[in-house]
């Protein structure tokens, strides 16, 4: 028998109210604003953008700000927004070469033109918690000097000259699109760093770490990581030619591993590539050497069976809004569905004890 | 229709303009009469980047976008294409493209385009200085005797 349930709409309702009021807080406290998330809680709004996949710091403050601060969530949001707008079309591939960088380090050369540029970051922090910004946010405004005119090249370029590391084959081929398209595995290098691109910081980390800890041997250099701005470029067809449609922060990190060489190859560095929206860099250098591991077939390494460089494993476990979807849908009402386990097992329980009771009293 | 660069600068200029930037300037104009060719709407691009910064392109993620088209009295057609989700924005970039077409053209390069190209300067100057004086000055510590 199947007896549909209808009710809690009241119940919803009110739970609702209650959440729109517990994210106000106390009202005795000035509401915060959409721009003071955006501006001040910039990080925040980075990871909420990259793996929302969608651009937009205002609507990425937004969303945090409705999902009192849970980024999954606010993720969420930005996912369902995002599907709601038409696509005006593909970008041409952004010139990270000509990026203008607020941060540019190397690990790998000490001396290299550009030089080492620190930018606003935690490194060197002492990790210390400032009671200041407890009491008052007023802050000195940071030291400026004339700023280097030439452009600051890639660390690669570099090693490319004494074809010492493995050169990306360049192309104009339109990549897949794991939005448009389900993802088809294995996949290609441009899919695999799409899904990368969005997956979530934690489950990206995690993944990058389990390799430098010895699951798959992935020795990687920070080659370059580079953060600012560059342009976006799009061909309009009512025009006949392209524009650039707007501006956006990235950080891009470029690994150099070490490569034993093959019977085509002789020895070299091999790369890893992580690039991501904002100063994201925690994630942009996990995703090179979760990038990086994932190439073992290509490279022909061998497969030591590590997670990490289980591409299908990856790949379908580093989208946060699947794995919350179907994490939390088992606690929604499964009552009908768990009403015949509790059939099943009753019945299991009464065949096993009538069974029981029958070896006990032979007739 | 071929490459116009200048044209495809001030679109550009445009496009990464802050919003409220380019209305503080364009407020001292008289906005001409126009119809719409398609009125303003909110869409997306997808961004791709390089594999490598140098390799096959990958789709990175998306970005907000809003774009227009007009069309003047006389006839000339403007086009907006402006990051962000601003839709008058976009109506003053088509706009301005359309009045850049026509002799109106020297009038708003002088009041509202030359100023948003002096303040995307500026802006881009004063990140890039601060950048700079967080660059390393290695110095080599001499140690022992010779």
């Amino acid at each position: 028998m199947y007896v549909a349930v209808k009710g809690g709409e009241r119940a919803i309702d009110n739970a609702h109210a209650w959440l729109a009021e517990e994210r106000r807080g106390d009202t005795a406290v000035p509401e915060m604003s959409v721009a003071q998330i955006r501006e001040q809680l910039k990080l925040a709004v980075n990871r909420v953008m990259t793996e929302g996949s969608l651009y937009d710091p205002d609507l990425a403050a937004l969303a945090i700000k409705q999902a009192r601060g849970d980024l999954i969530e606010a993720i969420f949001l930005i996912r369902a927004y995002r599907t709601t707008l038409p696509r005006f079309g593909g970008t041409r591939p952004i010139k990270t070469a000509e990026m203008a960088c607020i941060r540019r380090i190397s690990a790998t050369f000490k001396d290299a033109p550009g030089g080492q540029v620190l930018g606003p970051t935690f490194d060197y922090t002492h990790r210390l918690l400032d009671f200041k910004l407890a009491a008052d946010g007023e802050v000195p405004p940071a030291p400026t000097t004339v700023p280097r005119q030439e452009p600051t090249p890639h660390i690669t370029g570099f090693l490319n000259r004494e074809g010492l590391i493995q050169q990306e084959p360049p192309s104009d081929e339109t990549p897949p699109d794991l939005t448009r398209a389900p993802m088809e595995l294995p996949g290609s290098r441009a899919l695999r760093l799409q899904a990368l691109a969005r997956g979530d910081e934690g489950f990206v980390l995690g993944m990058a770490y389990s390799t430098q800890r010895g699951y798959a041997r992935n020795h990687a250099f920070v080659g370059e990581l580079r953060i600012g701005t560059v342009a976006v470029e799009m061909d309009i067809p009512e025009l006949g030619f392209a524009i650039d449609i707007g501006e956006i922060e990235v950080t891009e990190c470029e690994t150099v591993n070490q490569f034993a060489g093959s019977k085509t190859e002789p020895p070299q560095f091999t790369r890893g590539y992580g690039l991501v929206f904002g100063q994201t860099e925690r994630k942009a250098i996990s995703m090179a050497l979760v990038d990086r591991t994932l190439r073992w077939r290509e490279l022909g390494e061998g497969n030591v069976g590590a997670p990490a460089q289980d591409e299908e494993f990856v790949l379908y476990h580093s989208d946060n809004i699947q794995a919350t979807g179907f994490l939390e849908h088992i606690k929604l009402p499964h009552y009908v569905d768990f009403q015949s386990e509790l059939e099943l097992v009753r019945k299991l329980r009464r065949d096993a004890s009538g069974a029981q009771e029958a070896a006990e009293c032979p007739l | 229709m071929t490459d116009d660069p200048a044209r495809k600068e001030w679109m550009g200029l445009l496009a990464k303009a802050k919003p409220d930037a380019l209305e503080g300037l364009w407020t001292r104009q008289r906005a001409p009469r126009f119809t719409w060719l398609r009125a303003p709407e909110i869409g997306a691009a997808m961004v791709r980047g390089r594999i490598g910064g140098t390799g096959a392109p990958f789709n990175l993620g998306e970005m907000t976008v809003t774009r227009c088209s007009l069309q003047l009295d006389d006839g000339t057609v403007g086009h907006g294409y402006v990051q962000g989700r601003n839709k008058p924005h976009a109506e003053r970039a088509a706009l301005i493209d359309a009045l850049m077409q026509t002799g109106a053209a020297e009038g708003i390069e002088a009041d509202v385009l030359s100023p948003l190209r002096a303040q995307a300067l500026a802006r881009g100057k004063q990140r890039a200085s601060k950048a700079a004086a967080t660059k390393v000055e290695f110095f080599t510590l001499v140690r022992g005797e010779d």
